[in-house]
């Protein structure tokens, strides 16, 4: 696919190849422990693997597939999905020309209760990423792993790590114990524009809470179609607890939760500020003019609409062109094929920033000539 | 030349599948309980090798609560967004007017047949590559496509 337009990928899930993966980077004193601290018993392991599972608790139902990959993306050498470097650079990297792939590895480390197992495995993380897949392969771009919850310890990883200016962005999910706007988040916030980095937040996560607000739903495809609730609430809170405000440099990412929603999102905020404005005084603007300032949002899973002419709509309504970023969620089942997701009739210049521009301008990529490839 | 010798059909044995290039174009056999059903191993959605996808049944349900796994294996879901595709006539299952994939008839001919329709005879390639002539002995019989005159794609 040499001829294909160069891209840059911004949600792509590395896996760990075994379960004792990250083991080599961690503390011996962690490492005996982490043996007996095996999340599950085997049994029950293994059942959750051969349904199909990559969850967190709330949302046990089986995946449609295997991990949530793509049936094609098991490496021949019998690792999971995305565990294997060169499977991965021939399946994704080369196969569609990417330039750059942005690494958001989903390790159920931000859930994490115990939040010491936690620090210690967000470590070992961060280093396995730069071992396994930053240094060998130029082309990999990291996220920050974080607990989360424990704000302060993930700054300091933040501030530990992001020297390298490979890592180009801090990472949350969008469920949290509490709504991200609120004061025990600040410091991820601080240590992101200290930085220079912006916050990625993807879709997933637990915090304690079901997907949807009316309680945990049946089926995977309700969690499949919910995942605007958390993003919708999460940009809320940030707006109105005057995150926005407090960190004028913070870029915010929103990763794979679509964004057909957010126009009426911001018809909604803007109409609420409007009447109910006294209770949050330092909004000095309009919530949809911080959304359009701070914000950026990945493109999968690529919003289908009915007619084609209604994506341009979307566009339209959006007035963002400068802030889509397209994604594949590579090797997730829902991955977005470069060629195929985007709608064909989409205006060229637009193509060419959502598939690479508004990225590489984003995240501060090095140009690559192509020269050197 | 639409017409193209794949293989000995005892080498697809029933349950199996295999992937084909056939002119450019390729194609996926399975042996469904005896019956050869092929169809192009793209996927109309986003372009997925549908082929790779699991071979399933109809799974339907005449009222809440109940399930029908019926057809078994004559189902192939796709390995990218698991849209399905019926076997015998290409269509999908969630929307079979306008989201279909094409889908080929399969002939099982005598070996006889086959040496005897084989070049210089026009009409018949032997395949599924060139090079790769399917040596045809009498006793034998070989799956045969037709892709007619569906253009390149
Ligand atoms: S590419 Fe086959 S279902 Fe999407």
């Amino acid at each position: 696919m040499a001829d294909a337009e160069p891209l840059i990928d911004c949600d792509v899930h590395n896996a760990l190849a075994d379960d004792g993966a990250l083991g080599p980077y961690m503390p011996q004193a962690w490492r005996d422990r982490r043996e007996a601290l095996t999340y599950l018993p085997t049994e029950f392991r293994n059942v959750r693997e051969n349904l199909g599972d990559r969850s967190y608790i709330g949302a046990e139902y089986p995946r449609p597939t295997p991990r949530a990959s793509r049936v094609d993306a098991w490496p021949p050498d019998g690792g999971a999905p995305a565990s294997d470097l060169d499977f991965t650079r021939a399946q994704l990297l080369d196969r569609w020309n990417v330039e750059y792939a942005v690494l958001n590895p989903l390790l159920g480390i931000g859930e994490m209760l115990n939040l010491e197992l936690a620090a210690v495995m967000a470590r070992a993380a961060n280093d396995w990423l730069v071992d396994q897949w930053l240094d060998p392969e130029p082309r990999f771009r990291g996220s920050i792993v974080i607990p989360y919850e424990d704000a302060v310890w993930s700054a300091g990883e933040i501030d530990r790590v992001a020297a390298d200016d490979r890592f180009v962005q801090a990472l949350m999910l969008s469920r949290t114990i509490e709504p991200m706007g609120r004061r025990r988040y600040w410091p991820i916030y601080e240590a992101c524009e200290r930085n220079g980095i912006p916050l990625g937040i993807h879709n997933g996560g637990w915090g304690g809470h079901p997907m949807t607000p009316t309680g945990f739903p049946t089926f995977y495809l309700e969690d499949a179609a919910a995942m605007a609730l958390a993003f919708q609430a999460q940009i809320t809170s940030l707006i109105c607890e005057g995150v926005l405000h407090r960190f004028p440099r913070l870029r915010i990412v929103l990763i794979e939760g679509g964004f057909a929603w957010l126009p009426s999102l911001m018809w909604r905020l803007d109409r609420a500020w409007e009447k109910l404005r006294v209770e949050v005084p330092h909004l000095d603007v309009p919530p949809s003019v911080l959304v359009r300032e701070r914000f950026w949002f990945s493109t999968q899973p690529m919003e289908e609409t009915e007619h084609p002419h209604q994506f341009g709509e979307l566009i339209e309504d959006l007035d963002m062109s400068d802030r889509i970023l397209f994604s594949t969620d590579y090797p997730h089942w829902d991955f977005d094929s470069p060629n195929a997701a985007l709608p064909p009739r989409l205006d060229t210049g637009l193509r060419h920033k959502i598939l690479h521009d508004n990225a590489a301008a984003l995240y501060a990529l090095p140009a690559v000539s192509p020269a050197n490839d | 030349m639409t017409k193209h010798v794949l293989c000995a059909a005892r080498e697809l044995a029933v349950g199996e599948h295999r992937v084909f290039d056939v002119d450019g174009r390729s194609i996926g056999v399975y042996n469904v309980g005896g019956e050869f059903l092929a169809i192009r191993n793209r996927c109309p959605h986003q372009g997925g090798p549908l082929c790779e996808g699991v071979q399933v049944g109809a799974l339907i349900s005449e009222e809440p609560g109940t399930y029908i796994y019926d057809r078994p294996g004559e189902v192939v879901r796709c390995p990218w967004h698991a849209w399905e595709f019926d076997l015998r006539t290409g269509t999908s299952w969630f929307d079979p007017e306008h989201q279909r994939v094409k889908f080929y008839e399969v002939q099982v001919l005598t070996g006889e047949d086959v040496a005897g329709l084989m070049p210089p005879r026009p009409g018949m390639l032997p395949g599924p590559y060139r090079a790769e002539i399917v040596p045809v002995s009498v006793e034998d019989a070989y799956l045969v496509i037709d892709v007619g005159h569906i253009p390149k794609g």
